[in-house]
């Protein structure tokens, strides 16, 4: 990766004279010029900072948002680590919404000419945001914090703060710095005996300017990462203490229920709020543009309310349209136009033509929302000119500046208070109106106290940026030897995270292009983006080549990884792990699937049989996973069964259908989830290649889809093209012979 | 008037009979550790014990807890209130979900405790089918391996 990057270490005395670092990248040249012209001020620094107290306490500010991928102790075990702290007495907090904590400079640094990583691409609408509003985000997303963030703001902040503590020491005692260690936030001095604490060198430190590029510790070094430590919020989310935005309370604070426009898009006509205005503790009845909300004293009662309200919407030429009407507009822009360019390599298309065999194949995949547990919810309270406000989000800053701006107040008037996020999944970056953001503070501005905006379980549903429904043709040519030559994809766009669709398997020709799939539903990231959707169609189909080609699947992609051994690997411990080719109980079969995503490269193989009523078991699912090195293990693995048991309940569950024009789903019962007695049995093993690493919010997800319904092939001889499973029948099935 | 004790304390309130239990903990006596999911007693993240018994509160209304005793997460942990200065001791199946490292966002998880904790009590050695069929809560983070070996380390503590 280019580096052309200006970097800073920044110090100052904390108040009370103890020692704040932090680590700052400025944007590289390319974009000085739309700074210059856009930004306001001098440079705006980012990221992290460290404060060491003159007691020795240290506190870790870290600048994401915590929604149980267990960021808070991940990013502070690297700052620390870096340091020489003792991890006992390490006080980890939720770095403020200012811009000072911004992470668009940062990601700018490390982006180079592109910009923005594309990780994060997704989760930014460029439309929405001017440049210079880009650069005050604060976004948790794109399984990118321990990779941008921990890689260079707390790990350099980290050890820069240790070689001020050396230098200080040195002049103090008046030594050289290469006669001082450093353990357990104390500086040594072995020769003579002496020790300090960091927090006795703190004001001394502040003092001195910091190192421009500190050097990092190798692997072996490690005292702190790579250990399974304990997350720092377990403890009150046991209690009942973790707060999440919908916790924001206070006596005299409102409550509103809300009904969005039910066809996307359409606008409100009229609300008839009289008898809804007569029911008890109802304060208001509110139109909006595009929605009407009922606010009253309790939740309940501006729900109940709101159902009373007779309201029209506007008609809109989407009032028809279902999902068989996107399906076969889908098809139509398949069958009609060739798209633009994803990838090509060689000419498939040649290949194809001269062909001795060719395969051909549709795969579907649905809409999904993502029915995070904390269904959205805004509080806002308008003070005059300035506002606070509790949500739980993937960008504070975002969030913080969408208020300002709906309530025209300036962005410096906002104080924004950051809480636990009840899942995140895409579903919580403020991309869109579906994050009620923009509606709880137009309703909150006609109060003087907090009002708290609620969606409902069932408004959460059907008010999502979606999961794209994606349709995927493919076709493969083979020669003369059963060797497949040609990889031919044509798939519905948008393409939210480029390359998903792209194969690492060597076929010499490849043609990878992509036609329109915008329709009026409104799209977003979701969990993994477009590999969700794209490993289950590219595994999937590789397995058909596979079985087409006589080779075992596994087999039959170790072939063609030759190149890449990193998927290797993960397949090798996962297939030795699985006891893949290795007699397996009587009507049970394996499934695999391999992916690369966010940096990390993941292998599943799911063990599946069907039941008495035909319906598909998944007994077990052992998983390797290699993200370079891992900081804290213990949350990979819960960040592998967590993603691997997401990605579940999407292919056996998930659909969201849309019936005249609106969301046809609205509560669990539509949108079934996997719950305790369908959740398989996982098994993680960590590959450690010792590379960067790579994220892990996300990369467990992509492949259990298709090492499912590899697995019902074998069993059933019945190839799922189409998700969810559910919707599929096995009363007749014929398992496959052995290959 | 509604009637009803909540981890101890009596409660009067001046509220429908028919509002669900769910909203008069939060909205009205202030108590945000039990969670709204989906208001169907679908997800169970709003399930707290209801004389010890675990149950989804989003579709209990006040006049079905008339004079009961309500526990919800904030009142699981024993000893409550014992003295003004110690925090009071985890019960056993919270201190289980710290050493089994099992909340993730942790919005589920006081329901996933209070069912559990309620489960433990009329059964003190699950078997799996039996967690199948007593644990149905939704945890979109799926916690399930983890909440079930701590369930098993539990049963055989």
């Amino acid at each position: 990766m280019k580096l052309n990057r200006r970097r800073f270490i920044l110090s100052s005395a904390a108040v009370g004279g103890g020692l704040l670092i932090g680590y700052s990248a400025t944007r590289s040249s390319r974009h000085r010029r739309a700074n210059d012209e856009l930004a306001i001020g001098s440079e705006r620094f980012t990221t992290s900072f460290i404060k060491i107290d003159e007691d020795n306490q240290i506190t870790i500010f870290v600048p994401h948002s915590e929604m149980g991928q267990g960021i808070h102790t991940a990013l502070s075990m690297m700052a620390a680590d870096e340091l020489d702290a003792n991890w006992e007495f390490v006080n980890i907090e939720q770095a403020p919404a200012i811009d000072l904590f911004a992470n668009g400079d940062l990601v700018k640094g490390f982006a180079g000419e592109f910009g923005v990583p594309s990780a994060l691409m997704p989760l930014i609408n460029v439309t929405a945001f001017p440049v210079a509003e880009l650069m005050n985000l604060q976004i948790t997303g794109g399984s990118s914090s321990v990779r941008y963030t921990g890689e260079t703001a707390m790990r350099n902040a980290g050890a820069a703060a240790r070689e001020m503590f050396l230098k200080a020491a040195s002049t103090r005692w008046s030594v050289p710095e290469g006669e001082l260690t450093t353990k357990l936030s104390y500086v040594h001095h072995n020769a003579s005996g002496q020790s300090l604490s960091y927090g006795e060198l703190a004001i001394d430190a502040a003092k001195l300017e910091p190192p421009k590029s500190p050097s990092l510790k190798d692997r072996t070094q490690f005292n702190i990462m790579g250990k399974g430590l304990s997350r720092n919020d377990i403890p009150a989310k046991v209690d009942g203490s973790a707060k999440f935005g919908i916790d924001a309370h206070s006596s005299d604070m409102l409550y509103a229920a809300i009904k969005l426009a039910p066809v996307f898009g359409t606008k409100l006509v009229s609300a008839d709020g009289k008898e809804a205005l007569a029911q008890r503790g109802v304060k208001r009845v509110i139109e909006l543009e595009d929605s009407y909300a009922v606010v009253a004293d309790s939740y309940w009662r501006a729900k109940n309310a709101l159902a009373l309200v007779s309201a029209k919407f506007e008609e809109s030429e989407n009032d028809y349209i279902s999902s068989t009407d996107i399906e076969a507009r889908f098809n139509k822009e398949l069958t009609e136009n060739d798209g633009s360019k994803d990838k090509e390599i060689g000419d498939a298309d040649y290949e194809l033509e001269k062909a001795a065999d060719i395969i051909e194949a549709n795969y579907r995949v649905p809409y999904l929302a993502h029915a995070a547990m904390e269904p959205m919810n805004c509080t806002v309270h308008i003070k005059g000119d300035a506002a606070e406000i509790w949500t739980s989000t993937q960008d504070a800053l975002g969030t913080a500046g969408r208020v300002a701006s709906v309530a025209g107040l300036p962005e410096g008037n906002i104080t924004f208070h950051q809480t636990y996020c009840g899942g995140g999944f895409g579903r919580r970056v403020p991309l869109l109106n579906s994050n009620v953001i923009d509606h709880a503070t137009l309703i909150a501005m006609e109060f003087d106290v907090p009002v708290k905006t609620i969606f409902s379980r069932e408004d959460d549903m059907q008010q999502d940026h979606y999961r794209p429904a994606v349709h995927n043709n493919f076709k493969a040519a083979f020669d003369e030897n059963n060797n497949v030559t040609a990889w031919h994809s044509r798939f519905t766009g948008p393409i939210q995270v480029p390359g998903a669709s792209h194969i690492p398997y060597a076929i010499k020709n490849q043609s990878i292009r992509v036609v329109d799939g915008e329709t009026h539903v409104p799209l977003g990231p979701w969990r993994s983006v477009d590999h969700t959707q794209q490993t289950f169609f590219t595994e999937s189909f590789i397995d058909e080549i596979a079985h087409r080609a006589g080779v075992n699947p596994y087999q039959f992609r170790i072939n063609l990884l030759q190149d890449h051994p990193r998927h290797r690997k993960v397949l090798e411990v996962a297939a030795e792990a699985a006891g893949y080719g290795e007699n397996l109980q009587e009507g049970h079969a394996l499934g695999i699937a391999v992916q690369e995503s966010f940096g990390s490269f993941v292998a599943e193989i799911a063990e599946v049989s069907l039941n008495r009523n035909n319906q598909p078991v998944i007994h077990k699912v052992t998983c390797a996973v290699d993200c370079g090195w891992a900081v804290n293990p213990d949350t990979v693995e819960a960040q592998v069964e967590s993603g691997i048991i997401f990605g579940l309940s999407a292919a056996i569950y998930g659909e969201i259908t849309i019936e005249n024009g609106r969301v046809a789903q609205g509560n669990f019962p539509d949108y079934e989830m996997v719950r305790m007695s369908t959740s398989p049995e996982i098994e993680v093993h960590i590959v450690e290649s010792g590379e960067a690493p790579g994220g892990l919010g996300e990369p467990a997800t992509p492949p259990i889809a298709a090492a499912v319904t590899n697995a019902i092939y074998i069993l059933t001889g019945q190839r799922i093209r189409e998700l969810p499973i559910k919707n599929h029948d096995f009363s007749f099935s014929t398992p496959l012979a052995k290959l | 008037m509604a009637t009803f004790k909540v981890n101890g304390i009596e409660h009067a309130l001046d509220i429908e009979p028919e509002m669900p239990l769910l909203w008069a903990i939060r909205d009205e006596i202030g108590l945000t550790g039990t969670k709204f999911g989906c208001g169907i007693a679908s997800c169970g993240a709003c399930t707290v014990h209801i004389n010890g018994k675990a149950v989804r509160s989003c579709v209990t209304p006040v006049s079905a807890v008339e004079g009961q005793e309500i526990t919800t997460i904030e009142g699981l942990a024993v000893n409550l209130g014992e003295t003004n200065t110690s925090a009071p001791d985890l019960a056993a199946v919270q201190q289980a979900w710290i050493d089994h490292q099992i909340p993730q966002c942790g919005y589920c998880q006081s329901g996933m405790i209070m069912a559990v904790s309620s489960l433990l009590a009329d059964n003190p050695s699950p078997s799996d089918a039996e967690i199948d069929a007593g644990i149905t809560n939704i945890c979109r983070c799926g916690s399930y391996p983890r909440v079930r070996k701590a369930i098993h380390a539990l049963a055989n503590a």
